[in-house]
């Protein structure tokens, strides 16, 4: 059993390291605590794990600071909270210090626009493969309306560009409209 | 006095931006360059650079350069409590009601229907990320299709699926893939 000191160490230092390596966004990095945090050191359940990224997307403000205010507190409660969030922000507010101040070097450096362009081809791999994983272990439970969920919400989201608020929305609805019909169904 | 602004005016981009990432920036930019004049329209777009360039969320990132900028680094500091503020309250409030309440059946069975969209917007943020690093800022077609880039992908995915590499690690693989690509075939 680790000690609550330690977890929180730990807490500190993977949300570090993940604020400070993760190019591409807050849904890059949420994808990344899933897997240091449901794989790899077992602190969180997959399926809560869902909801806390749900909760993080669909509140206001950054991704990657919500993704850091739920899994801290759902490990430590609000002393979690303040580990979690002050190791999200200390690289942020470093990086930015150092590359605004030689910031026409990085903006004409050859190397690093290379860099940077290559990345996004590694960032593209990254998801792609988080998605295969996350979808085959849902479509295992073979519930075909998973199924039309998915299709519908990316359709929704890609190509209509509907707020990922509205789309959150209508399926705790539609989760709800299922749950309490099923339910008269099953009672009657 | 410039700093309740600063708090103020991060408090705003805090509370008012849904959607994470570059939904943010339109809400940045009203506040930072047309209502209080901190940036010019040319360092905001340089600041947008920066946040492409760099990793952290565009909103942290903005409030530390902003509030440098104004203030130093107090007002960097300043900046940056005022836009996570909103978070830390609301996310903590339903993250609260969540972990209370998560138990109960009926809020379970309506959570799962949650799930499958969740992999979707996770996915069209990919499919995003794969467009631009496939054909940059042109119009989709083949002729404007970067060979080497689809290769990158391709390697990378191998790693990640077959391979189990660590995803950090293959992303910095893929941006020293790219300079070396770079050098070959110039050099």
């Amino acid at each position: 059993m680790t000690t609550q000191k330690e977890k929180l160490m730990k807490l500190f230092i993977s949300t570090l390291y993940l604020s400070a390596f993760t190019f591409g966004g807050g849904y890059v990095i949420v994808t990344l605590m899933r897997k240091k945090f449901v794989s790899d050191y077992h602190w969180i359940e997959e399926e809560e794990m869902y909801d806390l990224i749900a909760i993080a997307q669909s509140a206001p403000g950054a991704i990657a600071v919500n993704g850091a205010i739920v899994v801290g507190y759902k490990l430590a409660g609000i002393l979690g909270i303040i580990v979690s969030v002050i190791a999200t922000i200390i690289p942020p507010f470093i990086i930015i210090s150092i590359v605004s101040t030689f910031y026409n070097l990085f903006k004409t450096n050859i190397f690093i626009s290379l860099m940077l362009e290559g990345m996004q081809a590694g960032i593209g791999a990254v998801i792609a493969s988080v998605v295969y994983e996350m979808a085959s272990g849902l479509l295992k439970e073979k519930n075909p309306l998973y199924l039309v969920i998915m299709i519908g919400a990316f359709i929704g989201n890609y190509f209509f560009k509907i707020n990922v608020i509205y789309i959150i929305i209508i399926c705790i609805l539609f989760g709800f409209i299922q749950f309490f019909v099923l339910k008269r169904r099953d009672s009657l | 006095m410039i700093y309740v602004q600063l708090f103020l005016s991060f408090l705003q981009i805090g509370a008012f931006s849904f959607g994470g990432g570059y939904a943010a920036m339109p809400l940045i930019q009203n506040q930072v360059v047309d209502l209080h004049h901190w940036l010019s329209l040319s360092e905001f777009t340089d600041l947008v650079t920066i946040s492409q360039m760099t990793p952290g969320p565009i909103a942290v990132n903005a409030a530390t350069f902003v509030g440098t900028k104004v203030a130093g680094v107090t007002g960097a500091f300043i900046a940056t409590l005022g836009c996570i503020l909103p978070s830390c309250l609301i996310v903590t409030g339903i993250a609260y009601l969540y972990l209370k309440y998560r138990h109960m059946k009926a809020l379970q069975e309506i959570l799962n229907y949650l799930r499958p969209a969740v992999i979707s917007l996770i996915a069209t943020a990919g499919l995003s990320i794969m467009i631009s690093a496939f054909f940059g800022e042109q119009v989709i077609s083949l002729y404007t299709l970067k060979i080497q880039m689809v290769i990158i992908f391709m390697i990378c995915l191998y790693l990640l699926v077959i391979k189990k590499c660590h995803p950090i690690f293959v992303m910095i693989l893929a941006g020293v893939l790219n300079v070396c690509q770079y050098m070959i075939q110039g050099g």
